[in-house]
């Protein structure tokens, strides 16, 4: 069967400009770049190629350029190009599609149809640069009324919570899904920001126990690397029950990512796939998540908090409520646009809901049910800038998670091949060769960087709205006002509409 | 350390339990309490009674012995150390479990062994004396499982979808029924070998009695995977 299938991209070497140096063979891990010696000639095999830019950022001479291939089908609206190669690549394999990182699909980002609101005459707006303005968080179950003793001191003992200088937190991203030198970068970066980074569900390697006071670590299906040491080390520990980008479905890293070092803190054979299913089967009920959270409880003699991660789908908001009475302190919300290390494209692109309505509904029905302070409320899956972090707060976010930022951050280029183990960048790769192109101390000032900027820009948008701490703009929907949404759109996001 | 456990909260015990200076535990009337030993290590505990479920969860290196039944998710994550079991078990034991040990007098229920995983020296061990259920090695991915099957010698002793999943360690059945229906990757064999097995089913013998020469003397088959990749060919990358 002919099946060959025109390549999506195409890699363009100026001649004139090129200079020979083989710098483009030897930093591209899928060999697009090829040097034929006989010939004197450099030339690209461009169906290799993943569009993850690394060639074009290094090459000395920028003679190299990527470009979407004009090579086209009958264009249909209905079968569209995507749609049409699906179905030759699966009729050639009979296999499922892989895909990594969030859905490019078009659907409708609300925090792109959502205003923030500023004070005008009526309301001073505050400088940032010139006066005090409170971002710090404290997440976790809140004492339900507070005790005084006779002198005066406060009686009631504070539940165990997490302190954040910054209310963003790094999502969490395995070891094995992620290299090493990725970890470390999220590690030294969470702790020079005063927040926390997740281990996923992939263990821990001894030599990050040091940032353990900002470190989650996460217990999922698999079990991957937990034991007492590991649930000591962190600050809080993660039950992750699902994931935005595959929800009801269970994590899988492939055999090829699964090296020396990983097998050793996954305690697997090397080389084979590592399946954490989709349930726990332990968990069959609210019942039976709490028994997971006091057993994690007892196991760390009550002193750390436990989150429960779950992905938005439809019921989360009755979902919540039950998480929110199974002695859990946080509930993490992961929304369908967030990413993913590999997922079946199917379930990426159609499975789950938007973040937005997930948290604006979860935060109501807690209010409803007078449990929202008995957790902390943390969403991610997909929070791409320091405006989306301000409306998730304002919509009853306590703290937001960032992933795909992060990754971008330490170079990531989003080629979305990460499910490949061939990262050009050093980031979702094992190799040690590859692994080694990413500098830690680098990646970790360019973190720093980035959640620094958001941390300023978060302050000037609640200045402008004459809020000087974040717990007044938490919950705060009169802060927001809808464009371009339906009447039920608003009514689930509690706001208004713009000019209402 | 002598504890009386009747009426009390899994809590109140469990914290008795851990901050005892006494390395040798007694407790007596205990009837659900959960989470026995979570966490802990360097004790030798002795349950007398029904504990609740997640017993030795996490455990790190005590050793607990049960007069009675256990109930589920018995030593789920446990890294190192012993539970001995003189009754039978709910479901999920060992689930996930990095080493250590557990021998279980009686039958055991399903997705014993489910996870269980294995490393260098560490290589958790679950002995069952009666039969086990559904999902036995569900996932596993190192460690041994012994299935002896006493009392049940005339028909399969394992329940249906043995060793779903299956990607590392073995499990060892005393029987000559092999069941139907294996997952792809994994494959049936006699065992003629025994070495790794006869001391695991010694030790079974010298905390429950019964002849281990006779046991070993036994059919057993065996049960192992194929490393490969098994779900290499289950998906197609699509780079979009």
């Amino acid at each position: 069967m002919i099946n060959y299938m025109m390549p999506d991209y195409e890699v363009v070497r100026d001649k004139e400009l090129c200079i020979k140096c083989k710098v483009c063979v030897r930093q591209c891990a899928n060999n697009v770049h090829v040097y034929d010696e006989k010939r004197d000639v450099l030339y690209a095999d461009s169906s290799k190629c993943v569009n993850c830019h690394r060639c074009v950022t290094l090459c000395p001479a920028r003679a190299l350029k990527i470009v979407k291939t004009d090579h086209c089908f009958k264009p249909s609206a209905n079968y569209t190009e995507d749609i049409i190669k699906d179905i030759y690549r699966q009729a050639d394999t009979g296999g499922v599609l892989l895909s990594s990182m969030g859905t490019p699909k078009s659907y409708p980002v609300y925090w792109d149809k959502m205003l923030v609101n500023a004070s005008q005459v009526t309301n001073p707006s505050i400088d940032p640069l010139r006066e005090p303005m409170e971002i710090k968080t404290f997440l976790g179950k809140k004492p339900e009324s507070i005790r005084y003793r006779e002198d005066g001191s406060i009686e009631t003992e504070k539940y165990p919570d997490l302190e954040l200088k910054v209310p963003i937190m790094f999502s969490a991203m395995s070891y094995g899904s992620i290299s090493g030198n990725a970890h470390i970068a999220l590690a030294r970066a969470a702790e020079a920001l005063g927040t926390f980074y997740n281990t996923g569900e992939g263990g821990l390697r001894e030599d990050l126990y040091r940032y353990g006071a900002n470190t989650i670590v996460q217990v999922a299906s698999g079990r991957f690397g937990v034991h007492p040491a590991y649930l000591n080390a962190g600050a809080a520990i993660e039950i992750k029950i699902g994931q935005g980008a595959k929800p009801g479905i269970g994590g899988h890293l492939p055999g090829s990512k699964i090296g020396p070092e990983v097998s050793r803190t996954r305690m697997i054979p090397v080389g084979t796939d590592a399946i954490s299913p989709a349930p726990h089967h332990d968990i069959y009920s609210i019942e039976d998540l709490r028994q997971l959270v006091i057993g994690l409880k007892e196991a760390t003699d009550y002193k750390k908090p436990v989150i429960v991660k779950i992905a938005a789908v439809h019921n989360v908001a009755a979902i919540a409520s039950g998480i929110a009475r199974s002695g859990a302190d946080i509930i993490a919300i992961d929304g369908f646009r967030g990413g993913t290390g590999a997922a079946p494209t199917r379930i990426r692109d159609n499975v789950g809901i938007p973040i937005e309505l997930a948290l604006a509904a979860v935060d109501t029905r807690l209010r409803e049910e007078g449990i929202r302070s008995a957790v902390g409320l943390v969403v991610g899956g997909s929070v791409r800038s320091s405006a989306d972090v301000v409306k998730a707060i304002a919509l009853g976010a306590d703290a937001v998670y960032i992933a795909t930022p992060a990754l971008l951050a330490m170079g990531c280029h989003l080629c979305r091949s990460c499910h490949s183990g061939r990262c050009n960048w050093g980031i979702a790769t094992q190799d040690p060769e590859l692994v080694k192109r990413l500098n830690p101390d680098v990646a970790a000032a360019r973190l720093v960087n980035l959640v620094s900027a958001w941390s300023h820009e978060i302050k000037e948008m609640m200045g402008g709205m004459g809020i000087n701490s974040i717990e007044a703009l938490r919950g705060n929907r009169l802060m927001l006002r809808g464009v371009g949404l339906t009447q039920k759109e608003l009514d689930i996001l509690g706001i208004k509409h713009a000019g209402e | 350390m002598k504890i009386d456990a009747k009426g009390m909260h899994y809590a109140e015990l469990d914290r008795m339990v851990k901050s005892s200076a006494d390395e040798d535990i007694t407790i007596d009337n205990v009837l659900g309490q959960r989470y026995i030993a979570a966490g802990a290590g360097g004790k030798r505990i002795t349950v007398n009674g029904t504990p609740g479920n997640a017993l030795g969860a996490y455990m790190d290196g005590c050793r607990v012995e049960v007069c009675g039944n256990a109930q589920d998710a018995t030593g789920d994550t446990m890294n190192s150390g012993t539970i001995v079991i003189r009754g039978d078990c709910g479901d999920t034991a060992g689930y996930a479990m990095r080493g250590g040990r557990i021998f279980i007098r009686g039958n055991t229920g399903w997705r014993t062994g489910i996870h269980m995983k294995e490393y260098g020296s560490a290589v958790p061990c679950i002995v069952v004396g009666g039969r086990a259920g559904a999902y036995l090695g569900e996932y596993q991915a190192g460690g041994r499982i012994v299935v002896l099957g006493i009392g049940c010698e005339d028909g399969p002793c394992v329940g249906d979808f043995v060793s779903t999943g299956m990607h590392g360690g073995r499990i060892y059945v005393r029987s000559r029924f092999v069941p139907d229906g294996l997952p792809p990757q994994v494959t049936a064999r006699d065992v003629t070998d025994k070495s790794e097995l006869a001391p695991l089913v010694r030790e079974y013998c010298s905390y429950f009695g019964g002849d281990a020469d006779a046991l070993l003397a036994d059919d057993y088959y065996v049960l192992e995977p194929s490393t490969a990749c098994i779900y290499k060919t289950l998906y197609v990358n699509r780079p979009m």
